[in-house]
């Protein structure tokens, strides 16, 4: 069952996928072993409720405070870094943003990109533009290593190669790298490292994400556990640094809840390894660092979700993974049926901005709305409370405006028009009567196939006498109301 | 620079007629449950970096080369990092000459663009200095400057951190008011808790993944 879903190639829906996965034992246990031990880890980082909800308010508050300045913060950001010696450069689309940084490379001739984690650099698709224009665009992240190596995409955001046991592992090492198979994760990781530390020292450009963009004191605040972040931002002579623009906040301050709550909720550690903060290039008397700095500021659709103020609420996301540990529906199918590049309950509410209803027209639906994102989510964004306003908008006819990018997807005529009917039916007392006398006596008449419904269960069939004529029947006394089918 | 424009005038538009929220930070919330009378600072602190696998000695402002020289010792290393311009790197350096240790002492003194192939395989340890340390989360402050380079902490699979005891500060929160971060940050600051790790394979930790194997922490007392 080692079979793998390449998300590259996909050209099916994600109920497709859906059931795909659904058969696929192997990767429901690793799922499930995984997403049990997270769940379990962020509970035990967080012993005390009270210092927990205190701590989430506090994190919604500054990102709402955040939010609501958003321009204005955009603007001091760029203004302190420039005044660092960083270039701040801005792209409305990945198109763009990867434009901006193939320019960089080229400026300095560069063959040879490493990478720290970064999930925009995911929504550009850098490595495949850098491939295609002859530049390798190469991943340091052990679990980001592993997935590229295997020509695959993240199943996680946090743990990208989550869907992967250690016996995949050493099979993938092997067969790319030529080292005998061992399924020693010690000596994995001892093969990754020595692998990855030549292309650090032979890189002529790091590209890595960031956690927090300071505008009070243009910082670039980054964290991680293995080094590959600092690795990535010092060792080569460039380092460029893509981000969303819903990550700057206004005050150092403002960091020091965010960032407990980022990783207790993600790991459950108290803190990363690395909490790296990066405020300008090298300086002339000192001796590494990177001579360039750049951060590219990404808006794809970001700016769409900012429009409405209720789905703006989106941008408070910090990426911490807590919503997709705790979700029913993407422990069960995994991180490749979503097709994109944010899984689960987040992957749900901000891909649609991204790329589209069109595209993801079962985002906003595949789940079960149980509340458990909403729940744990550091940042509290109502998340169920986003799923049903994209459902909405999801089924919203041309003329009713959608205002989410492509909405409208599931718009149908003759839907609205039974829902239409359906309401003035039971919104008229004559007509209701009149019906439920038609239905009753012309039971047999239903249709044995009623859509996806049929696909799974009987096809309904009124009782021979309606509810309301039993009771009538029991209230008045009039014998032994039997009746039914 | 229109793609800045139209960013910044599709986020206005979407604010029209509101105002910026208030600026309301807590900071009981990041302080009050993270405080710690002096005895207990330094147990809080060795517990969090001990369980992510960090060996903490309590030594005196004198004695400390020797527990370097010990540590270095029982790994049988060859080299040992250190910054000689700095008031711990020269008392290592007297230290070294006067006991006739026999571990070379590297020194960073070049740019890194010549030596880098040196320093990425064959130095075995260094040593450097903290800012000081939060007991809260168990992590060091590190501040690279032009001494002790920011891949000086990096590179080599030991690193030896010196934390002097009156440096620990209970919280991130007040160890950023103390030092008045906000009013300007140098090239680079770090919180260092911990080796480098991992658990990106079927979440089996794992410690060395591109920065150091080993941390060993000496918390300097005064003597
Ligand atoms: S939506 Fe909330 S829980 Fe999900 S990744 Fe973002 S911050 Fe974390």
């Amino acid at each position: 069952m080692n079979q793998r879903i390449p998300v590259t190639e996909l050209t099916s829906t994600f109920r497709e996928r859906a059931t795909g996965a659904l058969a696929d034992q192997q990767l429901r246990t690793n799922f499930r072993t995984a997403m049990d031990s997270l769940m379990q880890k962020r509970a035990d980082a967080f012993p005390d409720e009270d210092e927990r909800e205190g701590l989430r308010e506090l994190g919604n508050r500054i990102k709402a405070r955040a939010l609501s300045q958003l321009p204005d913060l955009l603007e001091q950001l760029e203004a302190n870094l420039t005044a660092n010696g960083v270039k701040v450069h801005w792209a409305e689309t990945t198109e763009e943003a990867n434009q901006i940084v193939h320019s960089i490379i080229e400026a300095r001739q560069g063959t040879q990109v490493v990478k720290g984690k970064s999930m925009v650099s995911e929504e550009m698709e850098m490595n495949e533009y850098l491939a295609d224009r002859g530049i390798e665009c190469l991943e340091s992240d052990m679990g980001e290593y592993i997935v590229q190596l295997d020509h695959e995409k993240p199943s996680h955001i946090i743990m990208p190669a989550i869907h992967k046991n250690r016996h995949q592992v050493a099979r993938l090492f092997h067969d790319k790298l030529g080292v005998d198979e061992t399924d020693d994760v010690d000596e994995l990781i001892q093969i990754g490292r020595r692998t990855l530390r030549r292309k650090f020292l032979e890189a002529d450009v790091g590209v890595s994400g960031v956690n927090f963009a300071i505008a009070e004191t243009g910082t670039l605040l980054l964290v991680e556990n293995e080094g590959n972040g600092r690795m990535s931002t010092t060792a080569p002579p460039v380092h460029i640094a893509v981000t969303g623009i819903e990550k700057v906040v206004q005050n150092l301050r403002d960091v020091v809840p965010l960032l407990s709550l980022l990783t207790r909720s993600a790991l459950g550690q108290p803190i990363t390894t690395y909490v790296n903060m990066i405020s300008s290039p090298r300086k002339p008397d000192e001796l590494d660092g990177p001579e360039e700095v750049h951060l590219v500021l990404l808006d794809n659709g970001r700016s769409g979700a900012f429009a409405d103020a209720q789905l703006r609420q989106t941008l408070n996301c910090i990426r911490c993974g807590a919503c997709i540990n705790h979700c029913p529906v993407y422990v069960r199918v995994g991180g490749h049926t979503y097709g994109e590049v944010y899984p689960g309950p987040i992957g749900k509410i901000i891909t649609p901005h991204m790329v589209g209803l069109q595209k993801v027209p079962d985002h906003p639906s595949a789940s079960s709305l149980c509340g458990a994102c909403g729940e744990v989510c550091p940042v509290k964004i109502p998340i169920p409370e986003m799923l049903q306003r994209l459902r909405q908008e999801n089924v919203k006819s041309p003329a009713e405006g959608p205002k989410v990018k492509d909405g409208g997807a599931k718009y149908s005529a003759k839907e609205r028009l039974i829902w239409r009917v359906w309401k003035t039916l039971n919104t008229s007392p004559a007509l209701y009567r009149l019906f439920l006398w038609g239905a009753t006596r012309f039971r047999k008449l239903t249709p044995s196939n009623v859509g996806p419904w049929t696909e799974n269960h009987t096809a309904p069939v009124p009782a021979r006498r309606s509810l309301h004529d039993l009771a009538r029947n029991h209230l008045s006394g009039n014998g032994s109301a039997k009746g039914g089918q | 620079m229109s793609a800045r424009n139209n960013i910044l005038q599709k986020l206005r538009s979407g604010l029209v007629g509101t105002t910026p929220r208030p600026d309301d930070f807590d900071e009981r919330l990041v302080t009050e449950p993270w405080q710690y009378n002096p005895d207990d600072r330094i147990r809080q602190l060795r517990t969090q970096m001990e369980a992510v696998h960090t060996e903490l000695y309590q030594v005196t402002s004198q004695n400390w080369p020797e527990k370097v020289a010990e540590v270095l010792a029982a790994r049988n290393l060859g080299n040992l990092l250190h910054a000689p311009g700095t008031e711990h790197g020269s008392q290592l350096a007297e230290y070294w000459q006067s006991s006739g240790q026999s571990v070379e002492l590297l020194t960073y003194d070049r740019p890194i663009e010549e030596w880098k192939d040196e320093l990425f395989w064959n130095v075995d340890a260094s040593v450097t200095g903290t800012l000081g340390a939060i007991a809260a989360t168990g992590s060091l402050v590190v501040w690279p400057d032009r001494m002790e380079p920011r891949l000086m902490s990096l590179l080599p699979p030991l690193h030896i951190a010196l934390l002097k005891a009156s440096e620990i500060e209970d919280n991130l929160y007040t160890f950023m008011k103390r030092n008045n971060w906000s009013a300007g940050m140098p090239t680079n600051l770090l919180l260092v808790s911990g080796p480098s790790k991992t658990a990106d394979i079927e979440q089996v930790l794992a410690f060395g993944a591109h920065g150091p194997k080993e941390l060993v922490v000496l918390i300097l007392e005064d003597a």
